[in-house]
C-alpha cells in the first residue's frame, strides 16, 4: 500500500493449474489467477489473455501472501544483526509480503522522520510492504503517550512499544484513550515488568533445576487482565502479542465474548515449542516471553482452533552470534521467524489441529482485517501479493543456512513439512 | 581402583543431576580413599604428571580454589590460578575469547566458578579441557554436594534414609541444588526449609519435602545442612533483616534441639555468625563438622581429578 504503484505496463502473468485458497472467502479449489498491473484482475476459471506469461503451479497451493503483524528489524540501530533489505529477503523465502515492524529500533520509532526512513527502507526493497509501528510512549520508556496523530500521517500502523511492556497503568490509559481518535489500537507486550525483571525462563521445575530467575506464568495473565479493564474503561482497542500462557487466554476470550474491543496474536515458538526446548541452557530456545510447559503450549494451540486468536505472527527477533554465545540469564531473547512461519504454522494443520484454510486465515485475511489493509486475500482489486507452496514437500531448519542474515532460530534441527515456492509482491516475483 | 566404564559421562563434571547411583559412589569410594591417602602425609605426584590445571574463577573463591589448588598439586599436575575480575565479564564474550585462549594454552583440566548459571556448560562445548563446574551461577556446585556427602557418610556410616535438613536461603544456592540432587539419588529424606520467599518454584518436584518452620523442619533430622544467607539478596527485600531472619531461621542450640540428638551441623562457607548459625554450634566440635568438610574438600577433587585424567588417558 505504501509502496511505489507497479509498472503498469509490465506483462501480465496467468498462474494456472494451481490450488486457490483464499481465506477470506473461503474458496479451496483449482483455478488460475491473472496478475496485472501489480493486482489481481481475475481469480477462478481464468484463461490466459493475449500477451500474458504463463505459469504452470502443477497443482501446487497459490494463497495471499502473509502478513506478519510482528516483526524487529535490526536497522536503524543494528544493522549487524539484520537490515531491512535482510529481513525482506528472508520475508520474501518466507512467503510474507507484509511486514509490520516493532518500533525498537536505535532511535526509536517515536519521530515522523525516523518512521519515515523505515518506511523508506522498506519501499527499496521491492520485496515488501513494510509497515511500521510508532511508538506507544516517547523513547519507548512508558511514561508519555508519543505523537499518535504525525506518526499516523507519517505511516505508522498502529501503536506499541514493541518488546517493552507499558507497565504504568494510567499511561496505558491514556494511550488507549487517546489512539481511538485516530482510529488506531495499542499494541502490548503482556508481561508484568517488575515480576518478570530480571527473568530468563518460565519460573517452574525447569528454571529452579537450571538455576535460572523465573518469571512466573501470571506475569502475563496480571498484565492482560488490567488491559482489558482499561479497554472496557476507556472504550479503546488493545491487542496483546504473542500471547503463550492458558490464563491469559482464558481472560482474551472472556473479554472477547463481552464485546470489548480486544484482540490478539501468537507466534510459532508457542504453540510449536515448550520450554524443554532450552534445557542444556540453550540460548536459541531463549526467547520473550519465554517458552513455556507443555500445557499452555496446548492452550494456545486450541485457542488458534477456537478462534480467540486473531493472528499467527513471526515475532521474527534478529540476534547475532554474539548476542547468544552468552550464559543463557545474559543472552539475548528472541528468534528468527520469517523463514519458518507458514512451515511451523503448517505442523498444526498437518497434526490435525487447524483446517488448512483457518491456519491461512491467522496468516493473511484476520491480520490483514485487523491492520485495515486490502492485501491478504485473493479477490479482483486487491494487490497481486502471492505465496506458492508445496504443502507436503519436507525440509529441515538449519540455523547458518537460513535467509537473510540473522540466523538465530529457536527452530534449529526441525523438519517443515510445507515449503514456499514462489512469492509474488505487487504482481513482481520476489521468492523462487 | 578401576572402573570398568566412564563414571563421569561426557568428560567433564558439570552438575550432580544426571549423575547416576553407581557413579556417585565410585567417586565417593576412590575420594574416602584420598582422605585416608591425606591423613597419613602420603602424596602420589605422579598420576597428574605433565597434566595443567587451571583454576579459573570468575567470581572470588578462597576456600574452593584453595582446596582444586591443593588436591591439583597433590597429585603431580601443574596448578595455574586464573582470576578474571568481575569487570572485565560483564561483556560475557569473554567467556568465548577466554576459551580460545585457554585451548592454545593446551589446558588439560578446567575448573571454572562463574556467576552466570550454565556458564561452565558453555565453556565445556568450546574448549578441549575435562571442565569442573566450581560453582555456577544459582545452578549446582557438584563437588560440594561429594564433600558433604562424604562428610555424612564418614560421621553417620550410610546416606541411605537418613533426614537431611537443608535450611536457609535456598532459593539462590546452588549447593543446595547439587545436595538435592545427590542424596535424592542416593535414598536419603531432603527436606529443605527456610521463608517462602528464599525456597525456589515447584521445589517439592525435585522430590523434596519442603518447611517453612524450623521445629517442623528439623524434626528428627540427622543432618542440618546450614545455607549462606547472601546478604545481598537482602536488598530484593525477599527477607526484611538479619535479625529476623536470625530469629525463625537461624541455627542456635533452642532449635538444634528438635533435630535428632546425634544430628550433625553442616555448612559450605564462608559463615554469617549470627545470621544464619549462632557461633556456639558453628564452634561446637560435638556437632559441628564444618571442618571435616573443608578436610573432605580436598580429597573429593583429588578423586574427580583423578576419574577426569583416566577419561583423558582413555581418550589419548
Amino acid at each position: 500500500m505504501h509502496n511505489a504503484p507497479a509498472d503498469r505496463r509490465a506483462q501480465p502473468l496467468l498462474i494456472q493449474n494451481a490450488r486457490l485458497l483464499d481465506p477470506a472467502s473461503g474458496l479451496d479449489a483449482p483455478g488460475a489467477i491473472l496478475l496485472r498491473g501489480g493486482l489481481i484482475e481475475a481469480v477462478g476459471a481464468v484463461t490466459a489473455p493475449e500477451g500474458a506469461a504463463v505459469l504452470d503451479a502443477e497443482g501446487a497451493c497459490l494463497a495471499p501472501g502473509l502478513v506478519d503483524m510482528r516483526a524487529s528489524t535490526g536497522e536503524p540501530g543494528h544493522e549487524h544483526r539484520e537490515t531491512i533489505a535482510s529481513l525482506a529477503l528472508a520475508a520474501s523465502a518466507g512467503g510474507i509480503t507484509t511486514v509490520c515492524a516493532l518500533p525498537n529500533t536505535t532511535p526509536v520509532l517515536d519521530d515522523p522522520a525516523v518512521l519515515q526512513f523505515v518506511l523508506r527502507r522498506g519501499e527499496a526493497t521491492g520485496r515488501i510492504d513494510l509497515l511500521p509501528y510508532g511508538a506507544a510512549t516517547k523513547h519507548c520508556e512508558g511514561r508519555e503517550i508519543a505523537e499518535y496523530g504525525l506518526l499516523k500521517e507519517a505511516g505508522a500502523i498502529a501503536f506499541s512499544d514493541g518488546t517493552k511492556a507499558i507497565g504504568n497503568a494510567r499511561t496505558m490509559r491514556l494511550a488507549l484513550s487517546y489512539a481511538k481518535a485516530f482510529g488506531s489500537f495499542v499494541v502490548q507486550h503482556p508481561e508484568e515488568p517488575a515480576l518478570a525483571q530480571g527473568g530468563a525462563a518460565t519460573e517452574g521445575e525447569l528454571a529452579t533445576r537450571l538455576g535460572l530467575p523465573g518469571i512466573p506464568r501470571a506475569a502475563e495473565a496480571m498484565l492482560v487482565r488490567r488491559d482489558i479493564a482499561l479497554a472496557r474503561l476507556t472504550g479503546g482497542h488493545v491487542h496483546f502479542a504473542h500471547v503463550s500462557t492458558a490464563e491469559a487466554l482464558a481472560e482474551i476470550r472472556a473479554a472477547k465474548a463481552e464485546g470489548l474491543r480486544v484482540t490478539c496474536d501468537t507466534a510459532p515458538p508457542y504453540f510449536d515449542l515448550n520450554e524443554t526446548a532450552i534445557g542444556d541452557y540453550r540460548s536459541y530456545a531463549k526467547l520473550s516471553p519465554p517458552l513455556r510447559p507443555e500445557a499452555d503450549r496446548q492452550a494456545v494451540v486450541a485457542a488458534l482452533a477456537d478462534g480467540t486468536i486473531d493472528a499467527i505472527a513471526s515475532d521474527h527477533q534478529p540476534h547475532d552470534a554474539d548476542d547468544k554465545r552468552l550464559p543463557f540469564a545474559q543472552a539475548e531473547a528472541g528468534g528468527t521467524g520469517l523463514a519458518t512461519l507458514l512451515g511451523v504454522t503448517l505442523a498444526r494443520v498437518h497434526g490435525g489441529d487447524l483446517s488448512l484454510l483457518a491456519a491461512l486465515a491467522l496468516l493473511t485475511s484476520r491480520p490483514a482485517a485487523l491492520l485495515g489493509l486490502p492485501s491478504g486475500r485473493l479477490a479482483p482489486g486487491a494487490p497481486a501479493n502471492l505465496v506458492l507452496f508445496h504443502l507436503e514437500r519436507g525440509w529441515q531448519v538449519k540455523a547458518g543456512a537460513l535467509p537473510g542474515k540473522a540466523q538465530n532460530s529457536p527452530f534449529d534441527g526441525r523438519a517443515l513439512e510445507g515449503k514456499v515456492l514462489g512469492t509474488w509482491k505487487a504482481g513482481r516475483r520476489v521468492f523462487g | 581402583m578401576s572402573f570398568s566404564y566412564p563414571i563421569l559421562p561426557g568428560g567433564h563434571l558439570l552438575a550432580i543431576e544426571g549423575l547416576e547411583p553407581p557413579h556417585i559412589s565410585a567417586l565417593l569410594e576412590l575420594a574416602e580413599s584420598y582422605a585416608l591417602l591425606n591423613r597419613s602425609g602420603k602424596t602420589q605426584r605422579d598420576l597428574l604428571k605433565g597434566r595443567t590445571l587451571i583454576n579459573l574463577f570468575f567470581e572470588d573463591s578462597t576456600r574452593t580454589r584453595t582446596s582444586f589448588e591443593l588436591a591439583g598439586k597433590r597429585l603431580g599436575a601443574d596448578v595455574i590460578n586464573m582470576s578474571v575480575s568481575q569487570s572485565s565479564v560483564n561483556k560475557g564474550e569473554t567467556l568465548i575469547d577466554t576459551a580460545s585462549t585457554l585451548n592454545a594454552m593446551h589446558c588439560d583440566l578446567l575448573v571454572v566458578r562463574h556467576a552466570q548459571s550454565g556458564a561452565p556448560a558453555l565453556l565445556s562445548q568450546k574448549v578441549s579441557a575435562c571442565v569442573i563446574n566450581a560453582g555456577d551461577g544459582t545452578h549446582e556446585h557438584p563437588t560440594q554436594a561429594l564433600l558433604d556427602a562424604l562428610t555424612i557418610r564418614r560421621r553417620k556410616g550410610r546416606l541411605e534414609g537418613l533426614t537431611v535438613a537443608i535450611c536457609g536461603d535456598v532459593l539462590h544456592s546452588r549447593v543446595a541444588r547439587s545436595n538435592i540432587h545427590l542424596l535424592s539419588a542416593m535414598n536419603a529424606r531432603v527436606r529443605i526449609v527456610g521463608p517462602p520467599t528464599l525456597i525456589p518454584a515447584e521445589a517439592a518436584r525435585m522430590g523434596v519435602e519442603v518447611h517453612h518452620d524450623m521445629r517442623n523442619g528439623l524434626a528428627g533430622a540427622d543432618v542440618v545442612m546450614m545455607l549462606r544467607l547472601q546478604k545481598e539478596r537482602m536488598v530484593g527485600g525477599l527477607v526484611p533483616s538479619s535479625r529476623e531472619f536470625f530469629r525463625f531461621y537461624g541455627l542456635d542450640a533452642e532449635k538444634l534441639a528438635w533435630a535428632k540428638p546425634d544430628a550433625i551441623v553442616m555448612h559450605p562457607g564462608p559463615m554469617n555468625r549470627g545470621i544464619e548459625i549462632d557461633s556456639a554450634i558453628a564452634d561446637d566440635p560435638e556437632r559441628s563438622v564444618i571442618g571435616e568438610q573443608v578436610e573432605m574438600g580436598v580429597a573429593v577433587r583429588m578423586a574427580v581429578l583423578d576419574v577426569l585424567a583416566r577419561e583423558l588417558r582413555r581418550n589419548a
